[in-house]
């Protein structure tokens, strides 16, 4: 920090900067401890008067200095006291920095970092989301136990946060506050389970990573949102994927069964998934194996993630095929993974590493691409050595011949290491492909003439394995390397030298007692390894060819018992008492031929990489090939695959209320709302609440499906056999309501329903039922709909219409469906054909604008929805409805002066009126001649503002701030005539 | 997540250690430093290190190790592509990243990498919403700032982060309105001495400077698009658009910023744009060794070859090169044996080439390997792939922007490597011989 310059012009305080200049360099260069106490000693003294001054640039200077220090490394926590005092700085750079102070030494100063909580409570309530965000990132990241309390507080208020941003910080602040109280679980889990629920694609990475560090193993918890969150993913920023990823990895290995069984065929067959008939699942228990519709959604929805520029999402779509797909398709991601290569060198390391396990298992997914594990000359060493691990791993008798010739430039490679891993990888090939066998034998011989010392060690060890396999034919191999013996002098390849001798001292009987002689001139003067071989050849020499070399194995023997290797002296101890035949060796030394001179298997040469597959790929536990702190085990496919149902339950989030069987408050609360006839839940938050979240991840539908209105089908009557299985869930939610009311079901039981689902809309006036086909123009069908005001089924931005058809003839109906649909740009959800349509039931269902119904008869028809059915209530406080408001001035703005009914005079009748013509959310007021409501069009999510506001005589000013002016426009007539008639 | 980061440079020392969690001991690092002194190179220290109760992931960009302390079970390349994120951001923001530049600006980077990761999980890394929370130093907003006593801390918190789009920033207004892509094509090759190609293969990457006002929506298409073998993407391309019609459909982030990486494989596609004829020789008992090298020009498409630069490592045993270049210099390092030529433009009527004798330690046996040889160049307004921009277009504005496209094709890593000899076999009657002499 070269800032000298600028305290030049500063007066009174440049003499304590400038001695604080001065001491900076000394500390920092020299880095040792001496005389670096005086000089911090000073320099903190001025530090701590220009925190205290009053210029706002000299605490900032003074800030920037102590977080050099903190970046150094260096001790600045004695100036906690003055740092504290200036949390509350309006300054947001030293405001910053002091928090980066703070979270650094709040630990060591608790006491004194109690002082700063209040401001950042205070913060926590900043119309700002920003500053609220950053104050509970603060406030979490103090590890002071004694706010555990306020910390546990602040989470669960910013979990309920209107703005996703601090939603999100509250999802890192669980992390934080279980790592400091894990006694918080429970509680902190609750938090969880709900910030789960959340659909903004901000939070998704987030709460998902929670739920990793909190409470891995309550996947019970998942179940209802496995299928947003696959349906998210694409969205979701590329971090959170990649944790998203990691978790539904291991949810689907405990909840599909493997669809790895042998002779496993896929449907391919798109619609079964595709549709959300779900009695199709039944199948899954028929022999051929089926994938559950979960576990294609959640492979369909990676893919795509595959073209990730972030290196670590590829490997995580990569790992969840590789451990989730059917076999024949894993194979999709081997491109990716080549092109990963391309990347840094850490990069290649890891992706190299996951490479090589997984060539181990399926050569076939990276054979075509061979070519891309060349060794450059540039490439570093471990690089090298895992091209070479994953060369050998795919060769085959096809590409060997290539792959050798690669080898061969390797193994005269300056680097020595890698030429020996190369030599290793020949031996490897060598034993795998028995048509290479001699080849390689013979090649890796003359390598034994070789300058390089590593490389003609590496190459007599290899030899050394290679003829274990087949040591008939090699006697002249063996003779070749006892020449070399002299010149070798890496100690392990003078034992393996050793070793085959002993093992095949038949085979060259004039040479063994020779190279034998020659170690026992040496003996003192070898490695332990060298000398525990030496003993080992010259116990096998006694035993074969005990004339020429008794003598020379007793002196061996003799210089082995004093050796100053406890292990050379105890095998020297054994061997004699085992070989050398007096009256006290026991049983053991009759058989002392068969226990040296077994025939010894041949060693596998395999690859190191072989047993990594235990591991979960890409995982830090598979990269180190031990197991990490914290690594959870990838658990094995289930027998048989637990309920599908489970999941189902998501569909129909639209009705939490109803469906969340497991909020106990929320079932009495729609049991109670659905006796009730009046439409008074404006309370319930949590379908606002998800209003907001919904915004962000329906981006990229929206803008398919601009203004598009929508329908959804519910069923009525108590048969839904035709009706697809989504209504089926509804049905089971619903039907307890209606068991009281059985006698009067006909009439009153279709209301019932209604209510039922009002219950979580947050706003809800007087419905209107609008007439779609007259019964005498229906021939007998009578349709009518109405706007349920509900979030739709199928797709956040359209807008439910609820149709209700009567059977007003005397015979049945059949067939009813919706016909062509007009205009082509609009987006109707239709429902599905209802077969038969007995006069004697009821059936509901939707759709939008013109339809048609068949059955020889085909009626045109049309919905007109009012504009205020196009929106949806949201809930804000009245502080963020002026400021939103206050964004939406001039052109967005649309007001008129009306004259007010006299019976509309009371607050409630204004609500009740504005509620009837338009699905606004009230926001609640502090003045009382204001009125003010608030809600979003269902499209676009565009902010739609009402306010009202009254004069003393009947006359009021409506005003409307929306960006959609035709909207505005309209909506403001509407509401001027319904709150001028009575 | 990530619970520290240390900076250690090449000479060993801790400059600069971020915690984000309860403090780590920087004695932590003493084992990576222990891994350090085990590896030869810089290059070979591992990427992931267990000690007793930590995790180290490093990264070497710029001769910095960038260390990251793990506590438990996460993906590595998480940590690995985060850490190089993080030096994205820094060159984005220094210019440079280096020791210097970090000490000069640690407060700008302890503020980065505060907005960087929350409790060790990454928070905010586009550059663009970066950029709006702490303005990159300047000179001149340094002197502005030291003058009025102003901050480099964005005073409006940013609304990018809530977007739809979240690597864009709102707000963005320019006068000009301009477009400018750069497809930039490596080819990695690696060619035997005979000039057959052993492997070949196309790295290409679209680079975009976009200054646009507003919220644009741009579609790039290609005349060829089918060459795009394998492709990554920046988060705002739309894959769905892509995967039906092959177009790329994206609002583009402000600024500078890599849109597309792309790989075209296919073997006899690549063409290679330069030859290389070379004659490295030793001999037995002389300590004089030959050199002589020549390049030419092959499938340039009739485009000048540019920025050539040839390097080798000669063997260990050489003590000096007397060469002599038709054109350009060459250096020749004693101590690493790297030898350089600078050749610039290669021009066709006459040939560069590098001829002279390499003088051997006396005594020393014959260097046993010849040397690889590298090769870059440029060669400008031409990809090598073929790859065509179609047509760029522009909704959601209404003003006209300019647009721009540049071609380029550069070498990446590409080898000469001194063999022919395919791999026969070694003849057993060699083999008998030589076990004859020793008998």
């Amino acid at each position: 920090m070269s800032t000298g310059v600028s305290y030049n012009d500063q007066g009174g305080a440049e003499a304590a900067v400038e001695a604080g200049q001065e001491s900076t360099p000394t500390s920092s260069s020299t880095g040792a401890a001496f005389g670096l106490f005086s000089a911090d000693f000073k320099k903190n003294e001025d530090l701590k008067e220009m925190l205290e001054s009053n210029k706002e640039s000299l605490k900032l200077e003074a800030m920037k200095r102590i977080v050099g220090l903190i970046a150094k490394g260096k001790s600045a926590s004695e100036l906690f006291p003055a740092v504290v005092k200036n949390v509350a700085s309006k300054n947001i750079e030293l405001k910053k920095l002091v928090y980066v102070y703070l979270v650094r030494y709040a630990e060591k100063q608790q006491d004194l970092a109690l002082l700063s909580i209040s401001t950042f409570q205070r913060a926590l309530k900043d119309p700002n989301q920003f500053i609220r965000a950053s104050a509970l990132r603060v406030l979490s990241s103090i590890r002071v136990p004694i706010i555990v309390p306020i910390m546990m507080l602040a989470i669960k208020e910013a979990a309920a946060d209107l703005s996703p941003y601090v939603r999100k910080t509250s999802a890192h602040a669980i992390q934080k506050l279980y790592s400091l109280d894990p006694d918080q679980k429970e509680q902190l889990i609750e938090v969880i389970e709900k910030l789960l629920k959340d659909k903004s694609t901000l939070v998704a990475g987030s709460v998902v990573m929670a739920f990793e560090e909190v409470c891995p193993d309550r996947i019970d918890l998942i179940h209802k949102n496995y299928r947003k969150l696959c349906n998210l993913l694409v969205d979701v920023e590329e971090w959170g994927q990649v944790v998203i990823i990691s978790m539904l990895t291991r949810y689907a290995r405990t909840q599909f069964t493997s669809p790895w069984t042998e002779g496993a065929e896929f449907d391919e067959n798109k619609a079964f998934y595709d549709s959300d008939s779900e009695e199709k699942k039944d199948q899954t228990e028929a022999k051929p194996y089926i994938m559950d519709p979960d576990h294609r959604l959640l492979l369909r929805n990676t893919k795509p993630l595959l073209q990730s520029r972030n290196t670590a999402v590829v490997m995580a779509v990569a790992q969840l095929y590789w451990h989730l797909a059917p076999k024949h398709e894993v194979s999709i991601v081997t491109k990716s993974l080549v092109r990963l290569l391309r990347s840094h060198r850490e990069v290649q390391y890891i992706v190299l590493q996951n490479i090589a396990t997984m060539s181990i298992q399926r050569k076939g997914m990276f054979e075509p691409f061979i070519k891309s594990f060349y060794v450059r000359s540039t490439d570093a060493t471990h690089i090298k050595t895992l091209k070479l691990e994953i060369l050998t791993n795919l060769a085959n008798e096809a590409n060997i011949s290539t792959i050798l010739r690669e080898f061969q430039t390797y193994v005269k490679s300056q680097d020595k290491a890698f030429a020996a891993a190369t030599i290793q990888a020949i031996g490897r090939c060598a034993t795998n492909i028995s048509e290479v066998t001699d080849t390689c034998l013979n090649g890796l011989v003359l390598l034994l003439s070789n300058r390089d010392e590593t490389v003609v060690a590496e190459s007599i060890v290899v030899i050394k394995k290679l003829l274990q396999t087949q040591p008939t034919q090699h006697g002249d191999i063996i003779k070749h390397m006892a020449k070399l013996f002299d010149n070798v002098t890496v100690p392990m390849a003078r034992a393996s030298i050793l070793w085959l001798m002993g093992e095949y001292c038949e085979k060259v009987p004039k040479i063994a007692p020779d190279v034998l002689r020659k170690m026992a001139k040496t003996f003192t003067a070898e490695e332990d390894i060298v000398k525990l071989q030496t003993v080992n050849l010259a116990a096998k020499l006694y035993l074969t060819n005990s004339k020429q070399t008794k003598l020379l194995t007793q002196y061996i023997l003799n210089l082995g018992k004093y050796d100053q290797n406890y292990d050379i002296r105890d095998r020297t101890r054994f061997i004699r008492q085992l070989i050398v035949p007096n009256e006290k060796s026991g049983a053991l030394s009759k058989y002392a031929r068969r226990i040296l001179l077994a025939p010894k298997p041949a060693p596998g040469l395999e690859s190191a990489f072989k047993d990594r597959d235990r591991y979960q790929l890409g995982t830090l536990s598979h990269s180190l090939n031990l197991k990490a702190t914290g690594y959870q085990e990838l658990p094995d496919w289930p027998a048989v695959a637990p309920d599908q149902s489970v999941r189902n339950v998501e569909i129909v989030e639209p009705c939490p209320c109803v469906c969340t069987e497991s909020g106990s408050e929320s079932e009495e609360e729609s049991s109670e709302d659905s006796e009730k006839t009046s439409s008074d839940s404006g309370k319930s938050s949590s379908g606002s609440e998800k209003s907001s979240s919904e915004s962000e991840s329906d981006q990229k539908k929206k803008k398919k499906t601009k203004k598009a209105p929508q329908k959804k089908s519910k069923p009525a009557g108590d048969r839904y056999t035709e009706i697809p299985a989504v209504c089926h869930n509804l049905k089971h939610c619903l039907f307890p309501q209606n068991d009281s009311k059985k006698p009067t079901f006909r009439t009153s039981g279709i209301s019932l329903f209604y209510m039922s689902f009002q219950v979580t809309t947050s706003s809800f006036g007087p419905l209107k039922t609008y007439e779609l086909l007259h019964h005498m123009t229906g021939k007998g069908l009578s349709a009518k709909y109405h706007f349920p005001r509900q979030p739709c089924l199928y797709q956040p931005s359209m807008v439910a219409v609820q149709v209700i058809l009567t059977n007003s003839s005397d015979h049945a109906l059949e067939e009813i469906h919706i016909g062509d649909q007009s205009p082509a740009s609009l987006n109707i959800h239709c429902f599905n054909t209802i077969g038969e349509f007995d006069f004697s039931k009821y059936s509901t269902v939707g759709h939008h604008k013109p339809s048609k119904y068949t059955k020889e008869d085909q009626f045109s028809v049309s919905i007109q929805p009012a504009v205020g059915e196009l929106l949806m209530a949201s809930t804000m406080t009245e502080q963020d409805f002026c400021k939103e408001q206050g964004k939406l001035q001039g052109m967005n703005e649309a007001s008129a002066t009306i004259t007010m009914a006299t019976a509309n005079a009371s607050r409630q009748a204004i609500n009740k009126q504005v509620l009837s013509v338009a699905n606004v959310g009230e926001v609640p007021s502090s003045q009382n001649n204001f009125s003010r409501f608030a809600g979003q069009t269902v499209s676009s999510r565009a902010l739609v503002l009402v306010s009202l506001e009254l004069s003393e005589s009947s006359g009021a000013l409506l005003t409307i701030n929306t960006e959609k002016s035709v909207m505005a426009s309209m909506l403001l007539q509407d509401l001027k005539q319904a709150l001028a008639q009575a | 997540m990530i619970h520290s980061l240390f900076l250690i440079n090449a000479s060993g020392d801790i400059f600069l250690e971020k915690h984000w969690k309860s403090v780590v001991s920087r004695s932590v690092c003493d084992y990576f430093f222990e891994a350090q002194e085990r590896a030869t190179e810089p290059e070979n220290v591992p990427p992931v290190i267990p000690t007793p109760h930590h995790y180290l992931i490093s990264v070497l960009r710029h001769h910095i190790y960038f260390v990251a302390v793990i506590q438990s079970e996460v993906p590595p390349l998480f940590v690995i592509e985060f850490l190089h994120r993080v030096v994205d951001t820094f060159q984005d923001y220094f210019g440079v990243c280096t020791e210097a530049a970090i000490k000069d600006n640690v407060v700008v980077v302890y503020e980065l990498l505060e907005e960087m990761l929350d409790n060790g999980f990454p928070l905010a890394t586009e550059s663009n919403i970066l950029k709006e929370l702490i303005k990159p130093p300047t000179i001149l907003r340094t002197m502005v700032n030291t003058i009025t006593g102003s901050t480099n801390v964005g005073e409006q918190l940013p609304t990018g982060q809530l977007s739809v789009v979240p690597w864009r920033r709102t707000g963005v207004k320019y006068t000009n309105n301009e477009a400018y892509f750069d497809v930039v094509e490596e080819i990695d090759a690696i060619i035997d001495k005979s000039g057959s190609t052993i492997t070949a293969e196309i790295q290409g990457v679209i680079d975009a400077c976009v200054k646009l006002t507003g919220m644009p929506d741009l579609t790039l298409s290609f005349m060829n698009p089918r060459l795009l073998d394998d492709v990554s993407f920046h988060p705002c391309v739309r894959f769905k658009r892509w995967e039906a019609e092959r177009i790329l459909s994206f609002i583009p982030p402000d600024g500078n910023f890599r849109l597309l990486s792309y790989h075209v494989s296919s073997q006899n596609l690549v063409a290679i744009p330069v030859y290389v004829k070379h004659n490295i020789t030793f001999r037995e008992g002389s300590s004089q060794g030959r050199f002589d090298l020549t390049l030419g020009p092959k499938q340039t498409m009739g485009k000048a070859v540019e920025s050539v630069l040839v390097s080798s490592q000669l063997p260990r045993g050489v003590l000096n090169a007397n060469l002599n270049p038709s054109q350009g210099t060459y250096t020749f390092d004693p101590v690493t044996k790297l030898l350089t030529w600078d050749v610039g433009k290669i021009n066709p009527q006459k040939l560069p080439s590098l001829k002279g004798t390499m003088s051997l330690q006396a005594g020393a046996s014959k260097p046993d390997e010849n040397p690889t040889i590298n090769i870059q160049f440029k060669i400008q307004q031409m990809a090598i792939s073929g790859l065509k921009v179609n047509r760029l277009d522009m909704y959601g504005e209404k003003y006209k922007p300019f647009k721009g496209i540049k071609y380029m094709t550069k070498a990446g890593k590409f080898q000469i490597c001194p063999y022919n000899t395919p791999f026969t076999g070694f003849s057993l009657t060699v083999l008998t011989n030589q076990i004859h002499v020793f008998r």
